[in-house]
């Protein structure tokens, strides 16, 4: 698996570490503990198919990313800078 | 279906072995059933064969998309053991233990279990003390247990592994449970087939759940590529596409990881490896199967992935693991790998549940140990599903641990699935 990195190209899998599923969204910090942290913290939605998850290029330039790749496929179809990532 | 015993074998001999029957049937779908188990690997049969000699359920079906024994029941490093810190985890993993130690008599079927022993290697003082910490809560709960102190012990016990000082992590003890062992892994899931079709479970294969029935909020069946079938019952057992069949029934969100998992087997050699031993310094665990071959895994891949085949970084890492134990296996060439989708739970232990709708039940979340949970799972999940009510033994493993903050997380590494 190839991961093109914004800044240094095409790179190995093995330069990058995974830091999980980028579809969560972390709820208010100030909202009490419920329905709403249980879901962030435990819930997925492991999709079988396209999934947007972050990575660092840990063994390159230290960037973090978010990289949208099909779990089923490894394909990747984007990798944008975590920076700037609205969605 | 004649029982396998010394009788049938000779019978057969001298009719030249023509007249054995296959070993289970081949049924036609009927319209509907007490029970539906969605998925036909080991916890889905061995659920199926416990419905049927427990509770006297047998109007069962085990609905399989592929061949039987095609996922993780075929795909495992086979090792079986019930060396766990946690309460939970060592009376459900002893029970699995105790049930696997009669699993060839109760089924008629020779599931070639060896307890040859697993022994985890201690690379330093600390990890020994944490492995007597955990040896003693085995003993407590009765379940065997040996630290071995010393290089030297370990080094008798496993010849050909590197206890020198100059090994890269130098081996100073490690825990030994002699009961553990292996367990060929196909015939397990034959076996169980087996039993469950004599007890009158009908196993449907090349059957895919393709949606579920509903009326209202309750599911009362399936729909599948050879047709829809009723149940008052659906019990989904499916392992690494937990995710998947779920989202049928209307089920977003688990708190399940998919993930990739290598294993590799080497050729064969003469027996040289005589248990099960595990790196303590990384992640591997070895062992070498009746035919010769030196089974072996390590890490998952470590993002989500539903490809049954994973990527060169850890192959590259377990192999280097491996050599680094025993340097004399080093030009040993590798004959097969694959990769097997595990269900990362985000405690890193299983769930065993009534729902997550009215009608359903589910089994899940396995992460790497799910070969050895066989018999206990489906010992445990037949009882949720005839009793409506979990098991004693499986209380602990429902879905909505993760709501109340009541985790078994052995590994302590909070809910970070790729970790567990």
């Amino acid at each position: 698996m190839l991961i093109a990195c914004p800044y240094c190209g095409p790179r190995d899998v093995g330069e990058f570490t995974y830091q999980g599923d980028a579809n969560r969204k972390r709820p208010d910090p100030a909202s009490p503990a419920g329905a709403e942290w249980e879901r962030y913290v435990y819930d997925r939605t492991n999709a079988a198919g396209e999934h947007r998850e972050y990575w660092q290029h840990s063994g390159g330039c230290r960037a973090h990313l978010v990289v949208t790749r099909n779990t089923v496929t490894h394909a990747i179809s984007s990798v944008t800078l975590v920076r700037g990532d609205d969605a | 279906m004649a029982e396998y015993s010394v009788f049938s074998l000779l019978k057969n001999s001298f009719s030249g072995n023509r007249d054995w029957k296959p070993a289970w049937r081949k049924p036609d779908p009927k319209p509907e059933y007490d029970v539906v188990i969605v998925g036909g690997g080991g916890h889905g049969l061995s659920t199926a064969y416990y419905l049927a000699k427990e509770h006297g359920l047998t109007n069962v079906a085990v609905l399989e998309k592929g061949w039987l024994g095609s996922g993780n029941i075929g795909r495992n490093t086979t090792i079986v053991r019930s060396n766990y810190l946690l309460p939970e985890n060592s009376r459900f993993y002893e029970h699995s233990m105790k049930l696997w130690e009669g699993l060839s008599h109760d089924l008629n079927y020779n599931v070639m279990f060896s307890q040859r022993g697993i022994l985890n290697l201690a690379h330093t003082p600390g990890q020994l003390d944490d492995f007597a910490r955990r040896g003693n809560a085995m003993r407590h709960e009765g379940i065997d247990a040996e630290l071995v102190v010393g290089a030297e012990a370990v080094g008798r016990m496993v010849p050909g592994l590197d206890v020198s000082a100059n090994a890269r992590f130098p081996i100073v003890g490690g825990l030994m449970q002699p009961r553990a062992g292996t367990a060929r892994h196909d015939a397990v899931a034959w076996g169980y087939a087996r039993a469950a079709d004599r007890r009158g479970v009908d196993i449907l294969e090349n059957c895919e759940v393709t949606g579920f029935l509903r009326e209202g909020d309750r599911v009362v069946g399936v729909t599948t590529t050879r047709g829809d079938i009723r149940a008052r019952k659906v019990a989904v057992a499916v392992a690494g596409s937990t995710g998947r069949v779920v989202k049928l029934a209307g089920v977003d969100e688990m708190p399940i990881e998919s993930h990739v998992l290598q294993a590799f087997v080497s050729e064969s050699l003469k027996p040289v490896l005589h248990t099960v031993v595990t790196f303590g310094a990384g992640h591997l665990y070895a062992s070498q199967s009746d035919k010769g071959g030196l089974v072996f895994g390590g890490d998952i891949d470590g993002y989500n992935s539903y490809a049954q085949r994973g990527n060169l970084p850890v192959v590259e890492d377990v192999a280097s693991e491996f050599v680094a134990m025993f340097p004399g296996f080093s030009r040993v060439r590798l004959l097969r790998s694959w990769g097997g989708i595990m269900d990362m739970s985000m405690d890193g232990s299983p769930i065993i549940t009534t729902g997550p709708l009215p009608g359903m039940y589910l089994n899940c979340g396995w992460c790497y140990g799910g070969f050895k949970a066989t018999p206990a799972s489906g010992w445990c999940f037949a009882h949720t599903i005839a009793r409506d009510e979990p098991h004693a033994l499986s209380a602990a493993f429902t879905l909505d641990r993760f709501r109340r903050g009541i985790l078994i997380d052995e590994k302590g590494v909070g809910a970070t699935p790729r970790l567990h």
